[in-house]
């Protein structure tokens, strides 16, 4: 076997996956910087989360004593993640959206990058940013009810949401395409789709209580999953072993909705190079 | 006029052939689009070292060439390329060879000078470090002092962020330039520092320009060879004094284009 090229070859590599990790950078830090210059705006929607996750807590306390521990966390589970899991979502589809705002978006897609590292980008700080606010609406919630975590697994818990996060990108994919092809259009059919996996997930409540035709659809839904596993790791302490078919069934969607999501994006790339809307708009 | 840069024999920066480009009009009442032809069987070609100058009315294709030739629109029939490299095909190696100012200085407001061009420096694969140097050293040749460097874009005036526009395509070193209008609602003395730049840029590092102007003087100044564009059609194309030389009795570049378009200037929606 000729091993002659690989120094060479590891090196162009190498080089390559630097000039990748500076464009997912780019993103990163461009994003937190404008999170520091809206910080006013930022206090806010923490403010506002924080409450929101409280009032919905606040409902399982007048339940029996009981029940009250597990009511009031299954409530708080449902407002977390659907708190970050539509945090993940928003952020991803509105970056498009902000990008048409501001007119920036041609010098975003007239530069020499790839656009999955483009998308992968505005994905990896959507997490950081999702996962830095549900810290700290979690330990607002902390201060508020005193919940007993003694069954929880919360090492399942934080493996659940990280393997939730992929499909979730990918549906944040599949949806940043419509405000690349309308502006304000675009924004309002992605809060459609939010509502909708809201309605069918079971965030605060089982899906059984649905209506039978609609349930067939929360089994689409990749937070429906989530939910149950995370519920499932901190009500009853399931481990990650116990929740390895699911966990893989929720990676499985999410391996086909990264791809699938890069795929619708880049088709309404080309529809919008080939119609002229990616032209400032708004 | 500056100098003739070209180089005959080379390679074009821009060669364009028989390109056409339509949109999808404005709804009618019957509910039908009356579709809207931006570039009608434009062919044209750029040499390298060149400021080739694109007269046009408002509406006359000269945006949607420049959205052509910078990749951000697919031709419907023809072909651009940039430096031999097709524009659809070779996507990612013509973005690496070009940089364009338009007429909007696009970018996050709230975002200060520098907080933008480090964003725009890392999608062009320059370090943190490089970024910050040839940003300062840019905006403090443009006038900018630290202070102004940090703060945010909306507050500074549109000739400042016009300067921090062109400061985004220079610092990235594109040996092509697409000028959209650059001068377009300046001051007087931001119009000049900013022709200025373009004059000193194509003097001391030879790079490629293209500018759109709707000023006749600057595009007597700066280019050395103008075309005129009207209704998606190349209508002349040549030095001013060809263009001068090809019609009877006018004096002026401005002569030249009215006699050539036969209308004034805005008589007609912007071209996308």
């Amino acid at each position: 076997m000729n091993w002659s090229g690989a120094p060479g070859g590891m090196k162009k590599t190498m080089n390559e996956l630097a000039v990748e990790g500076r464009t997912l950078y780019a993103f990163i830090e461009r994003n937190f910087h404008l999170v520091r210059r809206y910080l006013s705006w930022e206090i806010v929607f923490l403010f506002y989360n924080a409450i929101n996750a409280m009032t919905i807590g606040y409902i399982g306390v007048n339940t029996p004593v009981q029940h009250r521990n597990e009511t009031v966390l299954y409530l708080l589970i449902g407002a977390l993640l659907w708190g970050y899991l539509s945090l993940l979502f928003d952020e991803v589809a509105n970056s498009i959206s902000w990008e048409r705002w501001e007119g920036t978006i041609e010098y975003t897609f007239m530069a020499p990058i790839r656009r999955l590292t483009h998308l992968l980008g505005m994905c990896l700080y959507a997490v950081t940013y999702g996962i830095v606010r549900t810290v700290i609406v979690l330990v607002a919630l902390a201060l508020f009810f005193h919940i007993s975590l003694s069954t929880a697994n919360l090492w399942t818990g934080v493996v659940v949401l990280v393997v939730s996060s992929v499909s979730f990108m990918g549906l944040g994919l599949i949806a940043a395409t419509l405000p690349l092809l309308s502006t304000e259009r675009g924004v309002q059919a992605t809060h459609i789709i939010q509502g909708v996996i809201l309605l069918i997930s079971g965030i605060y409540y089982p899906i059984s209580v649905l209506p039978h035709w609609v349930q067939w659809a929360s089994y689409l839904s990749p937070a429906t999953y989530a939910l149950e596993m995370a519920r499932a790791a901190l009500l009853h302490g399931a481990t990650v072993a116990q929740l390895a078919a699911p966990l893989l069934k929720l990676l499985l969607i999410g391996a086909l909705m990264i791809p699938l999501g890069l795929f619708v994006f880049v088709q309404a790339e080309r529809f919008a190079m080939r119609t002229g809307r990616l032209k400032r708009n708004g | 006029m500056i100098a003739q840069v070209t180089t005959a024999g080379a390679v074009p920066a821009i060669e364009v052939r028989e390109v056409h480009k339509r949109f999808a009009g404005d709804r009618k009442r019957n509910g039908r689009r009356k579709p809207f032809i931006a570039v009608n069987g434009v062919s044209l070609r750029v040499e390298q070292g060149e400021v080739f100058g694109l007269l046009g009315a408002n509406g006359s294709g000269k945006s949607t060439l420049i959205r052509l030739i910078s990749t951000l629109l697919y031709p419907d029939a023809g072909s651009v390329s940039v430096f031999g490299h097709d524009v659809v095909r070779d996507q990612r190696t013509v973005r690496r060879l070009l940089n364009r100012v338009s007429v909007e200085a696009s970018f996050f407001k709230k975002l200060s000078a520098i907080e933008n061009l480090m964003y725009a420096g890392r999608l062009y694969n320059l370090s943190g470090r490089e970024t910050r140097e040839r940003v300062v050293e840019l905006l403090t040749q443009l006038g900018f002092s630290k202070a102004k460097i940090r703060a945010p874009l909306e507050e500074l005036s549109r000739g400042m962020q016009q300067k921090v526009a062109i400061s985004r395509a220079l610092m990235t070193r594109p040996k092509l330039l697409l000028l959209d209008e650059p001068t377009t609602g300046l001051d007087p003395r931001s119009k000049r520092d900013v022709q200025e730049l373009i004059a000193n840029l194509h003097a001391q590092h030879g790079v490629t320009c293209v500018l759109t102007t709707h000023d006749m003087d600057e595009a007597e100044r700066l280019c050395d060879r103008i075309s005129i564009i009207d209704r998606g059609r190349i209508v002349a194309l040549g030095t001013v004094e060809e263009l001068k030389a090809a019609q009877d009795g006018v004096q002026t570049l401005e002569d030249v284009f009215f006699e050539l378009v036969g209308r004034a200037w805005g008589d007609e929606e912007d071209d996308e």
